[in-house]
């Protein structure tokens, strides 16, 4: 086996590693902005995993979807909330034993499951979109908008609901603000706000003979 | 080439880590989150190789929704977050016990 041969393996393993160790850094880091940074390369690293299993349409969402609007989302409220990184951290020594015991435990069983099942299937070595001809998005469309159209569309419902309730909950009036009434702007008449007043013109000679002074 | 024990072994070792971080970081919201999106991510991981590997359609189609749903998710907990941040001015898990839970 050249390294040709192996290069997709080869890549899989270093996305694999950048991703591991910069979800390592997520949950260690104490900065919560540099936290929100090493989870964008989190996700960038997994998409690239997701182009080698030729799952480029959700690579490419993910890479839209989360890097480009939940990830920055994220970063915007860390930015905007002044927190005390000590005062939060300060249970970090005391929960490591705790989460590394409980991480490996699991780590142990899923490895153990995963030994018995996986290994036997190595079925579909080539990709089961080409195999139809068809690309990967064509496919995944196809599947979409037939079989799983109403789910389709309770999924937007869902976003929907997600934009309503995210402006709903942060939404405030503030008492010491002032506010324009739309309505009331919308429904003013000009007639009452503005009087044309006919005034007759004074007479020049006799406003000035009043003002002269008498010499 | 690869083969589907890579993308789930993967995919384990990353929902561990995030399930660790659940542990570790148990005062700060925010990272609590970050760990959910992570578990999100090793869960959408094994979605994929499986469809990959197995050339069922229905993988991909619930990586979609599960990414749907996670970003309606991720939009709601930051304005609970921003909410509890304005009314208690802190984040700290400690001192959100006003329901004596």
């Amino acid at each position: 086996m050249t390294v040709v041969q192996n290069l997709p393996l080869i890549c899989f393993y270093a996305f694999a590693a950048v991703m591991l160790l910069s979800a390592l850094a997520v949950i260690t880091l104490k900065n919560t902005v540099h936290a929100v940074l090493a989870l964008v390369l989190t996700f960038f690293s997994a998409a690239c995993m997701w182009l080698l299993a030729e799952a480029e349409f959700l690579a490419l969402a993910l890479i839209v979807v989360y890097v480009g609007a939940v990830m920055v989302l994220f970063l915007f409220v860390v930015m905007m909330l002044d927190i005390d990184v000590e005062k939060l951290r300060e249970g970090f020594v005391k929960f490591l034993p705790v989460g590394l015991i409980v991480a490996v435990v699991m780590l142990v069983e899923m490895l153990g499951v995963i030994g018995v099942h996986a290994m036997q299937l190595r079925t579909g070595s080539v990709d089961p979109a080409a195999a139809v001809g068809m690309s990967n998005t064509e496919w995944l469309g196809f599947a979409l908008y037939t079989r799983y159209l109403l789910p389709f569309e309770i999924a937007a419902l869902i976003l929907t609901v997600g934009v309503i309730a995210a402006v709903a909950l942060t939404l405030r009036e503030r008492r010491d603000a002032r506010y324009e009434n739309a309505s009331r702007q919308v429904k003013a008449d000009p007639r009452k706000r503005l009087r044309m007043v006919k005034m007759p013109p004074a007479h020049g000679d006799e406003s000035t003979a009043q003002e002269e002074p008498h010499a | 080439m690869i083969s589907l024990a890579d993308f789930i072994v993967v995919a384990a070792i990353l929902f561990c880590i995030a399930a660790a971080g659940l542990f570790i970081n148990r005062k700060n919201v925010i990272v609590l989150l970050m760990s959910i999106e992570l578990m999100l991510l090793a869960v959408n991981t094994n979605f994929v190789g499986f469809s990959r590997f197995l050339g069922d359609v229905s993988g991909q189609v619930f990586v979609f929704f599960i990414l749907t749903v996670a970003a309606a998710e991720a939009a709601i907990g930051l304005a609970i977050l921003v909410l509890l941040f304005r009314t208690r001015s802190t984040i700290n898990i400690a001192d959100i016990d006003s329901m004596k839970g």
